[in-house]
């Protein structure tokens, strides 16, 4: 690696050049085709992206101007977006499973011209938007299949495009130097990319980077994590996420890495096996089903089998994550455990394709305690980050050794962050986007006078760790009648970690004390009633027997011991609690479609059990519309019971944050 | 593609014409001096109520069933009797109303099945895995591969098809039939028993099967959407006797198929 090489080429075709010279002959990129993995080295990334930039170049496209990327992880895709900045135009990468709408408002915002995609799925969802964005003249596509019929006077393959370019170069010399010319006049404050934020909240904002910053955010991290030309990922998330763009692209064109796309997105398990990559990144959900889908796996292993697992998953709680940090552990203990590498972890890893993973990372969401230790105690070096596409992902992560799981780390080298008066995270990082593509307005608003990016997350600096705690969206964050801070998602969060809690929506802002209405799981609770004789008719019935209620007031203990922990929550917790007889439906409106808790709609719904949860009253009465599956309209009414909690001892004073 | 053997016929010409048959079992009389071609390139569909004689033409036309009377030509070639054999050596390749494949074997071998007639290294070179035989497996692999590409059934080129469900089993059968590059390929109720997803999916390989390979497709289908939006041209049977034979809007039109359908009072 060499770090100062990276930081003297300020753009991302400069990088290619230099790595085509000193990678050469390394690869730069893999993908599995027609069953065999097929490889690029940097010398021949480069070629092709250079032949493909010239035929772009002659098909029209201009320094300045935008072409959307529209697919999955291909390596012509990939291509697609480094000839685009060998030209000094702008790549916008647009989810491939956007639906037309949206697809048709980024291509129309982004004012493209042009669109790299995919294959003909692709192209017929934009055809069918085509009179939405009246700019785009050319498309171009990666796959022919299905498409030999359609009318190609503005569509082309990518493949002849290339070898148009390729024919180009070596008929005139004097194209090749033209074209050493454009990627020279490239400057490091040229806007690099344009990366449209998902859109959770509200319309999707174009977040403008430019080649400079993004490089030199890639060099820190590559630096952190002391990634070189010899490790390997695999580009299995969206290419329009800043994640992909960040994680694979940058970091493998400042590392010289080699990238692997995987053969089709429903091979992506079986590829990581066979790639073994050494830098792996996945979100706590897609964490979450590769450990059940080994936990079920196990249940139908042989007596053998099952019981060695288990003892020494077991050894492993106990003492894998120790070992991990470098902390002591007993000779016995490291014994135990080099026992259960060789049969058990090794294994598992190499099944699940992580054996040689040197750094792993996870963000996004909240994830559960277990499930972080289960992976680490395996031995898995997983850590977490937190960052945004604004700052070009990361402001924290956590450094080897110092890994919690509640916690997204230490502020990054470089980075500054400090927090608001309202408990806002606010940022300057050396990846800090240029502004959201046409829209100054919006620009200003996330900015402070002094140049600071709000992140819209409330958290704050734990004192114990010196790493940063993500709490909830700053504009949740709501506080008690006495002043103390109430995240809302940080404790619906904490409680949801319990497998037999299914969905939780808790109330506090502007109120005396914190309450929760809980819904039971009905998958582990019926399984636990199962087992412990419990009996009951219907899903109401189980909601509300005593011994459930005994068993979730255990839960909501323990969350309220672990709020306490911190001086920050411990004024928040959770003073009463009651079991919903219903399951939030999203056919009710009370949750998103995306499973998203809608508080203030389920706050009108459920009003008389909210008053008496606040005017102690020991049990109430509600009457709620339900719709059945088949649209049909019903009513369920109940007697839900409320019960009270005891709070943990805090440092009352401290409680308070204002 | 092509396959070997045969006369070439060119796109729009008679590919295959039944003249006249009649198949009876016994006092049953299956079919019944029926007549119609199918045209190279073209999606041809047999359509009719139960027992009309779908499945019964279908054996006729690959060699299964003999007919006791008329003749069936194919590729300007005219046999009285035609072994199935000889079918799929001259380039007729089919897939069945209940899937066949071997359900122990994995996607892959399954569709590598599919290529044995275009095997040529003797038995003793492929014993030894050596040699021309090698050369010959990697090619045939490699064909074997597009298809799995082009069918997007990657993620399961290694599960014994017994564990796959069934609209993919179904893929991996259109696989195996495909792997043999057939001049006419024969597809009994390709989206029997599928949902609406699996059929879209379904129909959208089946004209790409017809754009990409240019390959002459007869079927059998009871899902009259999907027929009228796949096929060129449909022919009707009902009790064994074609009652109709035209375009999908004619046949929409057609009094004696609505009457076939939907019955009439008598």
């Amino acid at each position: 690696m060499a770090p100062n090489a990276a930081a003297r080429a300020d753009t991302f075709p400069k990088l290619l050049m230099r790595n085509a010279q000193v990678f050469g002959t390394r690869p730069a990129m893999r993908h599995k085709d027609l069953g065999i993995w097929q490889t690029w080295t940097w010398a021949e990334v480069l070629d092709v992206v250079r032949a493909y930039a010239v035929g772009l170049h002659r098909l029209g496209l201009k320094r300045g101007e935008t072409i959307a990327i529209v697919g999955a992880n291909r390596p012509r895709l990939y291509w697609s977006v480094m000839a685009a900045q060998m030209l000094g135009a702008i790549p916008v990468p647009v989810y491939a499973d956007a639906v037309a709408d949206e697809l048709a408002y980024v291509l129309a915002h982004a004012d493209v011209r042009f669109a790299a995609v995919e294959d003909q799925e692709q192209v017929d969802k934009i055809q069918s938007v085509l009179e939405r964005v009246p700019k785009l003249q050319l498309m171009l596509y990666d796959e022919k299949r299905g498409l030999r019929d359609y009318d190609h006077s503005r569509l082309h393959s990518m493949e002849d495009i290339i070898e148009e370019g390729q024919k180009a170069l070596a008929g005139d010399p004097s194209v090749r130097a033209w074209l050493d010319g454009e990627i020279a006049a490239g400057r490091g404050s040229d806007p690099s990319i344009i990366l449209y934020t998902s859109g959770t909240t509200g319309a999707s904002k174009g977040v403008l980077l430019t080649g400079e910053r993004s490089i030199m955010a890639a060099s820190d991290t590559v630096a952190f994590d002391k990634l070189t030309e010899h490790d390997v990922s695999l580009a299995y998330l969206p290419l329009a996420w800043v994640g992909d763009h960040y994680l694979n692209y940058a970091q493998g064109l400042v590392s010289g890495f080699c990238t692997a796309c995987p053969e089709s997105s429903d091979t992506a398990m079986a590829d990581l096996r066979e790639i073994g990559p050494s830098f792996y990144f996945a979100p706590p959900r897609t964490l979450e089903v590769l450990l059940t889908r080994v936990t079920i796996r196990m249940e139908d292993a042989g007596f053998l089998k099952r019981k060695m697992f288990h003892y020494f998953v077991g050894v492993a709680r106990k003492y894998g994550e120790r070992i991990l940090n470098g902390q002591p552990v007993p000779l016995g203990g490291r014994l135990l455990y080099w026992l259960g590498d060789l049969l058990v972890y090794g294994p598992l890893k190499n099944v699940l394709g992580l054996s040689r993973v040197r750094v792993a990372y996870t963000a996004g969401e909240a994830i559960g305690p277990d499930l972080f230790a289960f992976y680490r105690s395996i031995g898995l070096n997983l850590k977490q980050l937190y960052g945004q596409t604004e700052a070009f992902l990361y402001l924290t992560a956590q450094p080897d050794g110092e890994i919690y799981s509640d916690t997204v780390g230490r502020t990054f080298p470089n980075v500054d962050i400090r927090i608001a008066e309202n408990g806002e995270v606010l940022f300057k990082s050396p990846g800090m986007f240029a502004g959201y593509f046409k829209d100054e307005a919006k620009t200003a608003e996330v900015m402070t006078p002094d140049g600071y990016v709000k992140t819209g997350d409330a958290g704050y600096f734990d004192e114990k760790t010196g790493h940063l705690k993500i709490i909830d969206r700053a504009k949740d964050v709501g506080r008690l009648n006495d002043g103390t801070l109430f995240p809302p998602k940080y404790i619906e969060n904490k409680l949801k970690f319990y497998p037999n809690i299914r969905e939780v929506v808790a109330y506090g802002d502007k109120r005396d004390f914190v309450a929760v209405m809980l819904n039971i799981d009905l998958t582990a609770v019926s399984s636990w009633a199962e087992r412990n004789n419990v009996v009951y008719g219907s899903y109401q019935e189980l909601a509300g027997h005593p011994l459930v209620y005994d068993m979730l007031e255990k839960h909501v203990a323990e969350v309220n011991r672990s709020l306490a922990q911190d001086k920050m929550t411990a004024g928040a917790q959770i003073k009463r609690f009651l079991i919903l007889h219903k399951e939030l439906d999203p056919d009710d409106g009370e949750i998103t479609r995306t499973l998203k808790v809608r508080r203030g709609f389920i706050e009108e719904r459920y009003a008389p059990l909210i008053k008496a949860l606040y005017d102690g009253s020991k049990e109430a009465d509600i009457s709620t519309q339900v719709t059945f599956e088949d649209g049909r309209k019903g009513a369920i009414s109940a007697r839900i019971k409320i019960r009270d909690m005891k709070t943990e001892p805090t440092t009352a004073a401290m409680g308070k944050a204002a | 593609m092509r396959a070997p053997g045969g006369t070439d016929v060119a796109v729009g010409d008679v590919l295959l014409s039944v003249e006249n048959v009649s198949l009876s079992f016994g006092g049953v009389k299956a079919i019944s001096d029926v007549s119609f071609d199918i045209r190279k390139g073209e999606i041809r569909a047999i359509i009719g109520p139960n027992g009309a004689g779908k499945t019964s033409m279908l054996n006729v036309i690959n060699g299964f069933y003999h007919p006791q009377q008329g003749r069936v030509t194919f590729k300007n070639q005219t046999r009285s009797e035609m072994r199935p054999y000889e079918a799929a050596y001259g380039g007729i390749a089919r897939t069945f109303q209940n899937v066949a494949l071997f359900r122990g074997m994995t996607a892959l071998d399954n569709i590598m099945a599919g290529r044995t007639l275009k095997m040529h290294s003797n038995l003793f070179w492929q014993m030894l895995r050596y040699g021309p035989a090698m050369r010959e497996e990697v090619e045939h692999r490699h064909r074997v591969e597009e298809i799995i590409d082009f069918l997007k059934i990657q993620e399961i080129r290694r599960v014994p098809v017994g564990r796959l469900p069934y609209g993919l089993q179904k893929r991996v059968e259109l696989g195996r039939a495909l792997a043999m590059e057939p001049d006419l390929l024969l597809l009994d109720e390709p989206m029997a028993g599928m949902n609406m997803e699996e059929k879209e999916d379904m129909s959208r390989y089946v004209l790409d099967v017809n754009d990409h390979y240019g390959t002459t497709i007869a079927l059998i289908e009871h899902d009259m959407g999907v027929v009228m939006d796949l096929s060129d041209r449909v022919v009707v049977l009902d009790h064994g006797i074609k009652i109709a034979d035209g375009t999908p809007d004619e046949i929409k039109r057609n009094q004696s198929v609505i009457d076939a359908y939907l019955g009439v009072a008598h």
